[in-house]
Order: C-alpha cells, then structure tokens, then sequence
C-alpha cells in the first residue's frame, strides 16, 4: 500500500500523455461494451429460452402453416404436457413503421405453456370473454403509451377480413403482462385466435406453428423425432426443434453478429494495443534515471518490475470500467433499434478480463527494461 | 514565407525516420479504422447495389393494397386478369400483356456456411417473365417445362445454399423438384431465388392465390396511366409501385441500419484514433522541442512550425487511410454474405468497396490527423524560445 503515492507520482509525471492514453483505452472498451453487449444479449435470449419446449413448424418452411387438427394429434404423443399454437398477424399500429409482433393464441394453451409471461388470472380470463381482446406486453404498452380498455386499431399485412375485405383489425387492451426475465420479450401482444380464424378470408383452420411443452426435458430429442415421425408423408410434414435451436437459426438466417463483431473488436484492440504499448515504452524510457534512483535506493529488480507493471495494471483496468459503466448507460438507447434491454453481467467481466490482458501485454517489455536497468549506465544517461 | 514553410516541413518529415516507433499509432490507429467503416458501409452499399439492380423505372408491382412485401401479399386469379388487361402494359408481337402473375412461397434450404435453414424464395413466374425480365439469362442447363416439377436457380442462391446444384432433387410439399438450369441476372435480387411455373408450384402449395403481378410499362411514364386504372376499378384493392421505389422500400431498413453501424462504431473508432495520434504528435513536438526554438532563434515564423507539424500529421493519416482501405478491399470486396431482408426472405449479394466509400474513409483520415495534429502544432509555435533552447 505504502507504494500507492509513489505509483501515482510516477503515472502522472505525464499528465496530458496519461489523460489521452486513459481516454484511447476507455473509448475501446466503450466499444467493446456496446458491441460485445449487444452480441451477448443475443446469445442470452438463446441461453435462456426453454429447453423444455418445442416448436413445431412446417418442414417447407416457416412461413406455410399447419393444419389445427395437428393439436390434438400433439397432444396425444406420450411426454408431451401442453400443446399450444401460434400465427404470424404481421400488423403494424398507425405506419407501416410501427411493426408490432401480434400472435392469435387460445388464452387456455398459450399462457398455461409460458409460465415465465406473468399475467393475472382475472386477465386471462378478461381475454377469453372479450372476442376481441389483447393481452400487450409491458413494453409495448409503454412505447405507446397504451392502457387497459384502449381500443387499438391494427393493420395486417397480411390478413384481410372476409366480412368488409379490409385489412384493419381492432383490438382491445384487457390486461399487460410483464416478462421479468427476459424483458426484450415483454413487446409482443396475444389476441385470441377464434377472432382472427372466423374472421380472415383465407387460410382459415390453420396455425402458424405449434409450441409444445415438454414434462422432461432430456427427451426432447426423441419426442421432436417421434413428432416429425408421425406427421411424415403427410401433406404437411413438420420440423420440430428446442426452442432454443429454433431461436439460433432464425439468428443465423439474419447474419453471423458472432463474427462480425469479433472482426471489430479484433480491429480495434490490435490498434489499442499499439497506442497503449507505445506510451509504455515512452513513460519508462523517460523514466530511466529515476528508475535509477530507486534502484539505488534499495529497490530490487523484481520491485521495479512490479511497480511498472502495476500501473499498466491500474490505468487499463480503471479506463476499461469507466468506458464500460458508459456503454453499460448508454445501453438501453439501443432498446428500439435492436431490441436489447441490458447489458448482461458477462460482458463487464470478460472487459475487465480483457483489460487485464492488455495491461500485461503493454506493460511486460518495459517492465522487463525496467527490471533489466544497470545503475551505473543509467544514471549516466 | 512560402519558402519557409516548405523548408520546415521538408526538414520535418526528413526526420520522421527517427519517430517511426511513435508514428505507426497514428498510421495503425486510422488504417484500422478506416478498414472497419469502409467494410461495414460495403455491406450497405453492396446491399442496396443488389436490390436496386433489380429495379427498372418502366417496370411494375402490382401487390394487394397494404401489403408491404410479396410476401405477404394475396391477390385472386380473376384480379390478375384484370390487371394484365390494364391500359400502359407493352404488349408482345402476338399482341399479349408482358407480364407475369406471380406466386412467391418460401423454402428453407440450409445455409453453406452453417447449415442453418434460411428462408429461400421459390417464385413461380407466368410465361411471358422472360420479356418481362429480359436481364435473366440461363448460364447452365435448361429452362424448366410447365407441369413439370422442376425449377431454375440464380447463381447467387447456388453458391449460398445447399443442394442447388444442377441435377440435385428437392424434396418438398410431398414431391420431388429437379433443378434443370442455372440462371443469371445481373447480381440482382432474383439471383437469389429459385423459379419455376406458377401454376405447377400454386398447385403443389395446394393454392389458388397469387402473391403479385409485375408487369412491363410501354414506357416509364405510362405508369401514372397504369397506376390510375388499378386503384380506380373498384374490384381491386391493390397498391402500384414502380420497381424502383419498391425495391428502395426494401433495402432502406438495413442500409440505415448499416450506414449507422458504420458511422456509429467508425465515429468512436476515429474519436480513439483521435487521442492517439495527439498522444504521438505531442510526443513529436516534444522530442523536436530545441530543434524547434533553434529555427524560431534564427528567425522562422510561428506558421511555418505550425504548418509542419499538422503536414506529419496528416501525412500518417493518409499512410493509415490508404492501409485501411487497401486492406478492406482486399479482405472483404466482392465477399458473398447473405441476409433476412425486409421481405423475409434471403438476399445475397457481395460486399462492394467503392470510390466514395474510399473517399469517406480518407475524409475521416484527414479530419483526425488535423484534430490530432492542430493542438499540438500550436503549442510548438507557442514554445517559448529560451526555455526551450535550454531543453534536453
């Protein structure tokens, strides 16, 4: 502890040169934090989707549907607790920007198989009254600033009414539901499918896709294989996956995010590493006859070394937290572009990992000089 | 003074040798970042090409009314005959509109890179599409037969997807689909498809229902003509774009999505790169610190120090811009990626450095090299002479 102000004396004998290497350092990981988080809040909401659930769509491709009389067949296989279906609504509220994630559901299965959707029982039941009731997501009702008992009116993309031909579909709010561990899901709404299957011109009798629920879940490789068994050489054969398979690939259909940001990050540290390790070289360079002193006082070769690469320590470690706590609170900006809420907890840690990295790969060459000083040269320089 | 401007820069950069270690931060900082913004901004760039490319002004798209993607669109048989019989539509010699109802359904096909399923189109075009899109031109094999099952691929879908090879069976909707021919369309967005016989794949999706109608104007201006007799008729409920304004939708999304990528992580990346090149040329200055005070005791002016120091700056960040630019076209020009586009379905298309992107890159270049390298000139200038005289 006793060497603490010493330190600080010898890392702001140059302030400017220490303030602007702090500021390159922050603004990487500034970086790293924004893009990293992002990466990782993707992965999360694979990581945490449930493994003990399938969804079952058709084996052409997602966007063909399933026939209804599939549910009960579902329902039958054995391991198989709940089944319950969803349909791509494709609405939007207002502009076409506003695209909203709707799905018609039967309150009685979609709820019971997502226990992690917190919703009242008097809602669900609210919903299964009113024909054209909606459940909304907390978030949702946020952004528009939407309650219970406003009327919402939504334009499918896709669905036209048979009785008037118009594509306009009004729904009403009679609960919010909240989703606390997963809060980028807390932006879709559930209306009820006997509304929208009566009411559409075509297609009617159809599901979107199945999510089944699962009693254990080490056999869901073999009841999804027992699923697509039972519905092949059908007219409509299945594809059934985990939940979070499903979630994978839909990711990788849109790009490989993994990688592209690892190319960036690859990029800016290789540059980092530069700026940072020649300010290193410079700090103990100029620091030559001083380091000489100390020697000469009494500091051991390993006491130098350590001293030097304890400051490389401390300015990485310290920028990186604060470039980190920046990204971390200008995270939730990125909510209506990309979806993400948090910055997950990981990323801070592998930062500050990183940082560490850094620090020792900096700071090692001229910590070995340090070490290496002869005195007698030394001071003569 | 012109002359003791050239004379001090001149001396300048004949030293610049000496400070190589300190000047490569600058040179690597903007080479990196001028690679990472030009790269990301030929994603963009590379995207709207392909999307636009498939775009004419005197073509096009009928879709059902509040529809914004085929897709999702749904039009009926008896409505596609009157749109093909609307006034503005070149006919063909035997005197036929040069359209073609369209039905567009998708097929996952695993993906070469991950064999992740990705949403391919299969668009069954009618008869006449080959007047209608005149661009497409088979580059192996045949064309498809009507009633047949089979279908051409674009080369784009080929060189992503699985199984598109010539020959190579798909099996889906309880048959079989042969690839019989290869196509290939000016690397646009139906290079990315697979396309057979509308009325074989309506009835193998058991359908009686199109997804749009493209049609060929007599001219581009015979389109407010065409526009006017659709959306009159009171039997249709449809929306008319021209190609191009509906190819536009389609990439605007993902290109502002990546344009603000670009210039988001581009713009901290130049802010870093900012801090180290005044880092190195506060140490240049430093080191040249008696150097400098000699020339001002001798009688140069304060502009001339000014000027050779910003000129070492921007000198490194040209260096860097040019590394940067040169290593993005290198590694990533003409790279085929692959996307979910604002329809839902793939678009592949190929990364593409172009000269103003180049020009983008070297712009930021400059501007950091001269926000690097202004304050630390200026306080050359200011350097009082004899204490700087007696400097080490």
């Amino acid at each position: 502890m006793k060497y603490v102000p010493l330190m600080w004396a010898m890392l702001w004998r140059k302030k400017l040169r220490t303030s602007l290497t702090l500021m390159s350092i922050v603004i990487a990981f500034l970086l790293f934090g924004m893009l990293q988080g992002i990466n990782a809040a993707f992965q999360e909401v694979i990581e945490r989707s449930n493994v003990n659930r399938l969804i079952v769509t058709n084996k052409i491709s997602l966007t063909e549907s399933l026939p209804y009389s599939y549910l009960s067949q579902l329902e039958s296989i054995p391991g198989v607790a709940i089944v319950s279906h969803e349909s791509w609504f494709g609405p939007y509220y207002q502009d076409p920007k506003n695209l909203i994630a709707a799905f018609p559901v039967e309150p009685d299965l979609e709820f019971p198989a997502h226990p992690e959707v917190v919703v009242s029982k008097a809602q669900i039941d609210a919903l299964k009254k009113t024909r054209t009731g909606v459940i909304v997501g907390a978030g949702l009702a946020e952004k528009y600033q939407w309650k219970i008992g406003d009327r919402i009116p939504l334009h499918s993309t896709i669905w036209v009414k048979a009785s008037d031909g118009s594509s306009d579909w009004d729904v009403d709010i009679v609960g919010i539901y909240e989703q606390p561990s997963n809060r980028t899901r807390e932006d879709a709404m559930f209306f009820n499918y006997a509304y929208f299957d009566e009411a559409r011109s075509f297609g009617k009798g159809t599901v979107g896709w199945y999510v089944v629920q699962l009693n254990d879940p080490s056999q869901s490789a073999q009841i999804a294989a027992t699923i697509d068994r039972r519905f092949a050489n059908s007219p409509n054969e299945t594809k059934t996956q985990t939940e979070k398979e499903f979630q994978q690939a839909f990711l990788k259909q849109i790009a490989d995010i993994n990688l592209i940001v690892t190319y960036i990050l690859i990029a800016v540290f290789f540059a980092l590493l530069f700026a940072v390790g020649s300010t290193a070289m410079q700090a103990v360079r100029e620091q030559v006859p001083e380091l000489a002193v100390m020697k000469t006082l009494g500091f051991s070769d390993t006491r130098v070394l350590v001293l030097v690469l304890v400051q490389a320590l401390a300015v990485c470690v310290v920028a990186a937290s604060l470039g980190l706590a920046i990204a971390q609170f200008l995270f939730p900006l990125l909510r209506d572009t990309l979806g993400v809420v948090t910055m997950p907890l990981a990323v801070v840690v592998e930062g500050v990992a990183i940082a560490a990295i850094l620090a020792a790969a900096t700071g090692i060459i001229p910590a070995w000089r340090a070490k290496r000083l002869v005195i007698a040269e030394a001071l003569r320089s | 003074m012109i002359q003791q401007i050239v004379a001090v820069t001149i001396m300048n950069l004949r030293s610049l040798p000496q400070r190589i270690g300190t000047a490569w931060v600058i040179v690597i900082g903007i080479a990196v970042t001028v690679a990472v913004m030009i790269s990301v901004l030929a994603m963009a760039e590379g995207f709207t090409q392909t999307l636009k490319g498939t775009a004419r002004v005197d073509r096009a798209l009928v879709l059902r009314a509040g529809s914004e993607a085929e897709l999702a669109s749904t039009i009926s048989r008896e409505n596609t005959q009157t749109i093909m019989d609307a006034p503005g539509i070149q006919k063909n010699s035997a005197g036929r509109p040069i359209a073609s109802a369209e039905a567009v359904v998708i097929v996952a096909l695993p993906q070469k890179k991950d064999g992740a399923d990705a949403n391919v189109t299969l668009r069954g075009v009618g008869a006449n599409a080959r007047a209608l899109r005149p661009e497409a031109r088979l580059i192996a094999g045949r064309m498809y037969r009507p009633a047949v099952r089979e279908i051409i691929v674009g080369k784009s879908a080929v060189a992503q997807f699985k199984g598109l090879d010539l020959g190579s069976r798909i099996a889906f909707r309880d048959s079989e689909w042969t690839v019989v021919g290869i196509f290939e369309s000016g690397g646009d967005a139906h290079e990315s498809e697979l396309q057979g016989d509308v009325e074989t794949v309506l009835s193998a999706y058991r359908r009686n229902l199109f997804q749009s109608v493209s049609v060929m104007l007599e001219s581009p201006q015979a389109f407010d003509r065409f526009k006017a007799a659709l959306t009159t008729d009171p039997t249709l409920k449809v929306s008319v774009e021209r190609e191009t304004n509906y190819y536009a939708a389609q990439s605007r999304n993902l290109s502002k999505l990546l344009n603000l990528l670009a210039y988001f992580v581009g713009g901290i990346m130049a802010l870093g790169a900012c801090f180290g090149a005044l880092n190195t040329m506060y140490t240049a200055v430093s080191t040249r610190t008696r150097e400098i005070a000699t020339l001002r005791a001798i009688g140069f002016g304060g502009l001339p120090i000014v000027i050779s120091v910003l000129a070492e700056a921007m000198l490194l960040a040209l260096i860097g811009s040019v590394m940067g630019s040169a290593a993005a076209w290198l590694f990533f020009d003409g790279n085929t990626v692959n996307t979910l586009a604002a329809g839902f379905t793939q678009v592949v298309f190929h990364l593409t450095v172009t000269a103003p992107l180049v020009a983008a890159g070297v712009i930021m270049a400059c501007l950091v090299g001269m926000l690097g390298g202004l304050m630390p000139a200026i306080r050359a200038a200011q350097l009082p002479i004899a204490v700087a005289l007696r400097a080490s």
